[in-house]
């Protein structure tokens, strides 16, 4: 990316990198962007493997680009490994951090759902799964208000708030595909419109 | 998953299947993929329901990790136990990696340019409204839910206030709005 920084990684500094990363995996409770400030605090302010540009650009490329979110984490390893000179490095460094941000937590998470799909007839189990449906959809209306606001955060933007509504509208209410209205979307903005 | 679950409705026809649905599915979320789950899984091939998809979006969302790792996790592994979930995961997982590695390499030459910039903007507005038009759809969920409608309302708006106007940390309101709504629904099952 930008403004590239030289760094050297002795063999202990992954180590220390996987471990960093194994222990967010745990931490990383409603995603991996809740941990953020924290792999900021560790690779921009101590370490200095990251500058700061590099690190926001990790985030707004993944936002950008299809896929999961999570994959922000491989592109902080790919910078990493960039910095520190090679090619080589770098894409150890995406199978470091993706690896040590995925191993703990899909685990657990597959012990447990394993668990909770065995007894899903008891009682506290159904209750668990139901007793959270509201909070998700209000997670999802908090996702979709956070998205739009830093699409389009101040007033002049109402454009990109117009195009939002309609989507919802036109997602909800019909079956077109989706990638039409992405489509759309891309090209009004592509087009200055929006 | 001892006994043989019955299936009468559309499933995976092999893992293959599985794997390129979840590739396929993974490279149309622009700004998350969660929506394109829903869509993709309940409405269009009909793998799971309205329910099934909230309770284990439920799930993915209170463990560790990024949760639509974990839902297709464990929606692949719904189907082909250990082995669906790993392909559930490569198929969520490699091909985006493959593509936004060369974004990556590519970003510098493309950030400045103002039409690709514009596209990105419009792709982001297009997804939140995607995403708010998930919620809405998961209102017939809530119909059958043990959960009074009216304590339903007042956790959702606690929580998009709390969420999504004041930022207060995701932890907590999963813990206070969580418990709550569980200690509601224990009490609304029989």
């Amino acid at each position: 990316m930008n403004a590239a920084i030289h760094i050297t990684l002795a063999w202990h500094d992954w180590l220390n990198l996987f471990g960093h990363y194994l222990l967010l995996s745990m931490m990383s409770l409603g995603g991996a962007i809740s941990t953020t400030s924290e792999m900021h605090r560790f690779l921009v302010e101590q370490h200095g493997w990251l500058t700061q540009a590099q690190f926001n650009d990790s985030i707004a490329l993944a936002q950008a680009a299809p896929g999961p979110n999570v994959l922000f984490v491989a592109l902080m390893g790919w910078n990493v490994g960039m910095n520190a000179g090679s090619t080589t490095a770098a894409f150890l460094g995406v199978l470091v951090a993706m690896t040590g941000i995925l191993l703990p937590s899909t685990i657990f998470t597959y012990l447990v759902a394993q668990w909770g799909h065995r007894n899903r007839e008891l009682r506290a189990v159904r209750a668990f799964k139901q007793g959270m449906a509201p909070v998700v959809i209000a997670l999802l209306l908090s996702t979709s208000w956070i998205l739009a606001s830093s699409a389009g955060a101040d007033g002049t933007h109402w454009p990109l708030w117009l195009l939002a509504l309609a989507s919802c509208l036109v997602i909800w209410r019909t079956k077109l595909h989706l990638l039409w209205m992405l489509g759309l979307g891309a090209l009004l903005g592509a087009l200055g419109l929006i | 998953m001892t006994s043989p679950p019955v299936f009468d409705r559309p499933r995976p026809a092999s893992l293959s299947d599985l794997f390129f649905s979840f590739t396929f599915l993974a490279l149309q979320g622009f700004g998350g993929v969660l929506a394109v789950v829903q869509r993709e899984l309940v409405e269009r091939k009909r793998w799971l329901s309205h329910e099934e998809f909230i309770e284990d979006w439920a799930v993915a969302q209170i463990m560790p990790g990024p949760n639509v790792v974990n839902l297709s996790m464990m929606i692949g592994a719904r189907y082909f136990g250990l082995r669906g979930a790993l392909t559930a995961l490569a198929g969520i997982l490699a091909v985006p990696l493959v593509l936004i590695l060369l974004l990556a390499v590519l970003h510098a030459r493309f950030a400045a340019n103002p039409q690709v910039a514009g596209a990105l903007r419009g792709m982001a507005a297009v997804s939140a409204g995607l995403i708010a038009a998930v919620g809405l759809k998961m209102w017939v969920a809530l119909k059958r839910n043990p959960v009074p409608l009216p304590w339903c309302l007042a956790i959702i708006a606690a929580g998009f206030v709390l969420v999504g106007l004041v930022k207060f940390p995701l932890g907590w309101v999963l813990l206070i709005l969580g418990s709550l709504g569980c200690v509601l629904a224990y009490r609304g099952l029989r």
